[in-house]
């Protein structure tokens, strides 16, 4: 008889904690908001909540420099306000982890979310981002553990694609009463 | 009338004797202007991603609370990275500094005016964010109480200096992100930074 597994995004948090990450910066997500809350609750992380995706990557890269290792959770629509401040990442070679929940991907409801969604591996590919994609729950917490080891243990910023056949959001009325 | 104050001038005083303060200058003038007081490996002077130098210190800050750590940036570079300053208020930081050296121009495209020219008082902005201490210098005398509040007072503290618009000689930091990144980190850390 098998376990149950908790939920991804508890598997995630652990797998964050035991790659020693103290700082989390985020911009809410749906997709991300157990993980923000456990991030949030958790006293020995700084949960830093931004007001655009971009602060992050700054971020991240004040805590390497101080010897800490952080984490930047964001939704895809956020990778295209990061795209010059990677420029710094890959100067500095800052290890970076992000995890990206997609949107206009896999069932997507809000035509605006489509470009970006659709861009998102392509844009971070042509910044220097390594890609990884997590197509279901069970493979997100090991492909974020391997992130995290590029990162921080090859100096490489690395993104981990969350899918949006996961978070499985089909309507404004299901993401809102999330 | 008082004289203008010069900008390598306020950054020589605030910089003066810093003993172990941690430094993040944005990109263009203020990088000279904290070279020109002399480069430092507990400095970080910033070539790119503009908009972003806050951001970077207040990343150092929550990482190492026991040090002090000072931004010196240029109003065009905190005018790209206004939401920074409400996300600095929500973490209070106490030992960080963001330092504005205002001259009322974006210095390196040919002098064009910000929109503090125009009156845009950052001090203000950064009040409301829930800065600590936030105030517009104009004044020499009060640069030491500035200098006194970044190396010791409980922050995060905020200050716009309104500089004269000068073009001075540049004093040009190393420019190789991956060298600046690593003797930083090997002067704040130790050498097994190298191996971390």
């Amino acid at each position: 008889m098998r376990r149950k597994e908790s939920p991804w995004p508890d598997r995630v948090y652990k797998t964050l904690k035991a790659a020693g990450v103290r700082q989390v910066g985020y911009v809410p997500d749906a997709g991300h908001k157990r993980l923000i809350e456990l991030c949030l609750a958790d006293r020995e992380l700084d949960a830093v909540v931004l007001s655009t995706e971009e602060e992050g990557i700054g971020l991240a890269a004040g805590a390497w420099l101080g010897g800490v290792r952080g984490a930047l959770l964001m939704q895809s629509s956020g990778v295209g306000n990061c795209i010059n401040a990677l420029g710094m990442t890959r100067e500095c070679r800052f290890p970076l982890l992000m995890l990206i929940t997609m949107r206009g991907q896999f069932g997507e409801f809000n035509p605006w979310q489509v470009p970006m969604g659709q861009a998102t591996p392509g844009v971070l590919s042509a910044m220097g981002v390594v890609v990884h994609e997590a197509n279901t729950a069970r493979e997100i917490a090991p492909t974020v553990e391997a992130a995290a080891r590029l990162a921080f243990g090859g100096y490489q910023a690395v993104a981990v694609l969350i899918a949006q056949g996961v978070i499985g959001i089909k309507s404004f009325q299901e993401q809102a009463s999330r | 009338m008082t004289t203008a104050l010069r900008r390598r001038q306020v950054v020589e005083i605030l910089l003066n004797e810093r003993k172990g303060l941690l430094v993040v200058a944005g990109l263009g003038s203020t990088a000279w202007d904290i070279t020109a007081a002399g480069d430092s490996p507990l400095s970080f002077p910033l070539w790119g991603a503009m908009g972003n130098a806050a951001m970077i210190g207040l990343g150092l800050a929550l990482a190492q609370p026991a040090r002090r750590v000072l931004v010196i940036t240029g109003d065009g570079e905190m005018l790209m990275g206004l939401g920074s300053l409400a996300t600095i208020g929500v973490q209070q930081p106490g030992n960080l500094s963001v330092v504005v050296v205002d001259n009322e121009r974006y210095g390196e495209t040919g002098m064009q005016p910000t929109h503090t020219a125009s009156g845009v008082d950052l001090a203000k902005v950064a009040l409301a964010c829930g800065f600590g201490s936030a105030r517009q210098i104009r004044e020499p005398g009060e640069l030491w109480t500035l200098r006194a509040a970044i190396h010791g007072a409980p922050g995060p503290h905020f200050a716009q200096v309104k500089v004269a618009a000068e073009k001075l000689p540049l004093v040009l930091p190393p420019r190789e992100g991956g060298l600046l990144k690593a003797r930083f980190r090997r002067a704040l850390l130790g050498e097994e930074a190298d191996l971390a």
